[in-house]
């Protein structure tokens, strides 16, 4: 009985979700877009994060040929060089037809690891060297910007939740105890929480990211970044949970568990803290973005992930000088738009949640 | 309360919050404390658990001022004597809220009472005052983010009353999507783009706050070219603001249309833009002016990155530069600064709802 009611909830809420076209095309960008980058991007990379061809530096995205000599023919590709061009004084790329290098499907290339555990080099397309395929262009290094946006995006798709990890338990943990407990404790613990969400944080975030030494491994840089920002996350947080806590600690229930001798600890964690969970996912799926946000506006100004290892914001470093966008708009367009449509996903996915979790608000919190 | 105690009273409770905050931000540029060596007695044998660690900075705050030709040995050792960087770490900061809280009473004689507050901050690494940068950066950052806040609320209420009152039509949905697409569109990106845009139509002015050769205008013209040079920042500001604010005041609206007054007001016959804009409106703003001192937050932290990017001259920008050169002086002061503006702001937030809500009880 209590299975099918909870199965009829389940619907309901499903068949509400599903009502909007707007909603359910974010929600099935954001499972493309995980599942692709975290599960398959080595596969559909046709080169690895750390390849170079130092020879084609700001290459032009390839194009792809469907026509030759007046007739259809198999996709295929030329191979460009990169010379100078004496009428444009500077250095132009010059395609060379005398050879066409038709695309491949599941060619061995560069070797990876397939689903991060196991060794493989077959990729869904490539092309045979010298001819590159370069689907979004490269940047300076000669790196293919269409492999490392999918290698990038596992970063910057990650370190939401990773950041997520670190504040949300600070942050309930800390406003579950100052709700419980109030008074001086909770006085004096908000007085700290304030404390830290009146730095501004863009501020304290360049100025921590600053510090960093400089000689760190790149795992250790991304922990610590994710640590930085965390760090920054948890004041607000605790802030509202503290104040549901204050509220929901009046209820009977709580005071049942209080007179059946529950330890205070006991208490926070099994009857209060489990009351906000829909808020909290709500709050997740909000806060996820601000990460995401918060990481590529540091990587874009050098501060983040550094290269050669990729993030969308610091593929978006490139594009920090304008003569290089208004050249070589592609650098721009990919992280751009990636970001922009990721952040734009998570928002609306959260907006309805939050409608659906409480009919009351008509999305008032921005 | 009275309207002044309060003042005074949130003036109190923000001096020890931003004490706190110097320490932190002194921490974090200049940290030198050493932990351990952990001892440990088991059975009368001692047993180390940990060597001694000394965790220091490693940036020399003296090391650009070194190699800057312009500055004369006797300068350097004034600085090197003021930070007292040979003393312990707490001496160092006790050293530097000295510095800063510094008055000058025979300045009183003379009658410029102004000139009696006199913090020493140190130098930049340009040679320059950090006092001397920051006073001309502020009131830049204290334009740009006035100006924005302004033009969002001019223009986000209105929007934000329209969508609530065509609740789920199509203009409404619109409006929807469009406050998310604003929202979710990072603002260097945006400032990017508009920054291209902007060079390839010649207008408005990249970069700076004034013209190359400001000093010579007529006064009217200084304002002129002033404004020019804020529209590039301002738009890209107001964007995300406008998206946050309109949402926020359709929500508010549509609740309080449902509120018992706003039936009151109906069933006795008042005529429906009196119960709107006398009534709920009036209402549904007061939320919005409690935000007002966190939107300044969010604002101040927003803003920082597009000062980066147009290269306009002000305290988010002077922060990156500071951070990215190491300068610690500077940095240290742009992130104190930085909170003190921010709690103001809140307290201003405070004051207006006050002013617009007169039910609210200052407390």
């Amino acid at each position: 009985m209590l299975e099918t009611i909870e199965r009829t909830k389940t619907q309901k809420l499903w068949r509400e979700f599903s009502r909007d076209k707007v909603v359910l095309a974010s929600a099935l960008y954001l499972v493309i877009i995980y599942t692709v980058i975290l599960l398959f991007s080595g596969l559909i990379a046709p080169y690895s994060e750390q390849f170079s061809d130092p020879t084609l530096s700001y290459a032009p995205p390839t194009p792809i040929f469907i026509m030759d000599q007046g007739k259809v023919t198999w996709p295929f590709v030329v191979h460009y060089e990169r010379k100078f061009n004496a009428a444009s004084y500077g250095f132009d790329f010059f395609p060379d037809y005398s050879k066409t290098y038709p695309i491949h499907f599941f060619v061995h290339g560069d070797s990876y690891k397939f689903l991060g555990i196991i060794p493989c080099d077959i990729h869904l397309f490539g092309v045979k060297s010298p001819a590159r395929i370069f689907l979004l262009g490269t940047d300076v290094n000669g790196m293919d910007n269409f492999s490392r946006l999918l290698y990038g995006g596992q970063i910057s798709l990650t370190i939401g939740f990773l950041g997520l990890f670190v504040a949300f338990p600070i942050g309930l943990i800390y406003g579950g105890i100052s709700g419980y407990f109030g008074g001086r404790i909770d006085n004096a613990m908000m007085r700290f929480a304030e404390i830290i969400m009146s730095i501004p944080s863009f501020y304290l975030l360049i100025t921590l990211a600053a510090i960093l030494p400089s000689g760190l491994s790149s795992k250790a840089r991304f922990a610590l970044i994710v640590v930085i920002l965390a760090f920054i996350g948890w004041a607000g947080l605790s802030r509202i949970i503290r104040g549901m806590v204050l509220s929901i600690k009046e209820q009977e229930y709580v005071e049942a568990a209080r007179s059946l001798g529950g330890s205070s600890f006991r208490i926070i964690t099994k009857h209060l803290l489990p009351q906000t969970a829909s808020y909290l996912i709500v709050a997740a799926t909000l806060s996820v973005p601000a990460y995401l946000l918060a990481e590529s506006g540091l990587s874009f100004l050098g501060l983040g992930i550094q290269p050669p290892d990729a993030s969308w914001g610091n593929m978006l470093r490139e594009a920090q000088d304008l003569s290089n966008i208004m050249l070589r708009p592609w650098l721009l367009l990919g992280p751009g738009l990636l970001i922009f449509l990721t952040i734009l996903a998570f928002n609306v996915v959260g907006d309805k949640l939050r409608d659906m979790l409480d009919p009351k608000s008509h999305g008032r919190q921005a | 309360m009275p309207i002044y105690l309060y003042i005074l009273k949130r003036i109190l409770i923000a001096i020890p919050i931003i004490l706190i905050v110097s320490m932190i931000s002194f921490t974090i540029m200049r940290y030198d404390f050493t932990v351990g060596p952990i001892r440990i007695n088991i059975n009368g044998h001692p047993v180390q658990m940990m060597e001694q660690y000394r965790f220091k900075n490693p940036i020399d705050p003296l090391a650009a001022l070194k190699e800057n030709p312009q500055i004369s040995k006797a300068a350097y050792e004034h600085e090197k004597q003021r930070l007292g960087l040979d003393k312990p770490f707490y001496e160092q900061y006790w050293l530097w809220i000295s510095h800063i809280f510094h008055f000058d009473f025979s300045q009183l004689k003379t009658g410029h009472f102004w000139k009696v507050f006199q913090p020493d901050l140190g130098k930049s690494f340009s040679g320059e005052d950090v006092s001397h940068i920051l006073m001309q950066r502020i009131p830049n950052t204290l334009l740009l983010n006035v100006v924005t806040l302004l033009i969002a609320w001019l223009v986000a209420i209105p929007l934000g009353v329209y969508a609530a009152l065509h609740w789920r039509s199509k203009a409404d949905s619109a409006l929807t999507l469009f406050s998310s697409m604003g929202m979710a569109a990072p603002s260097f990106v945006v400032a990017l783009v508009l920054a291209v845009v902007a060079v390839k139509v010649g207008w408005p002015p990249l970069g700076g706050i004034t013209s190359d050769d400001f000093n010579n205008f007529t006064m009217l013209h200084k304002i002129l070219d002033v404004s020019a040079h804020l529209v590039l920042p301002v738009i890209v500001l107001t964007i995300s603001s406008i998206a946050g604010l309109q949402r926020q005041m359709r929500g508010n609206l549509l609740d309080v249309l449902e509120a018992e007054y706003v039936r009151v007001a109906r069933a006795k016959g008042l005529p429906e833009k009196k119960v709107i804009y006398k009534h709920a409106v009036r209402t549904a703003i007061n939320p919005l002016v409690t935000m007002l001192g966190y939107d300044f937050a969010g604002l101040l932290s927003g803003a920082a990155l597009v000062e980066m990017v147009l290269r306009f001259p002000g305290l988010g920008y002077t922060a990156l530069e500071a951070v990215r050169q190491t300068d610690t002086n500077l940095a240290m002061t742009v992130l104190v600064m930085g909170a003190i503006l921010l709690v103001l702001g809140n307290l201003v937030g405070d004051i207006l709802l006050k002013i617009v809500d007169p039910r609210i009880e200052l407390q």
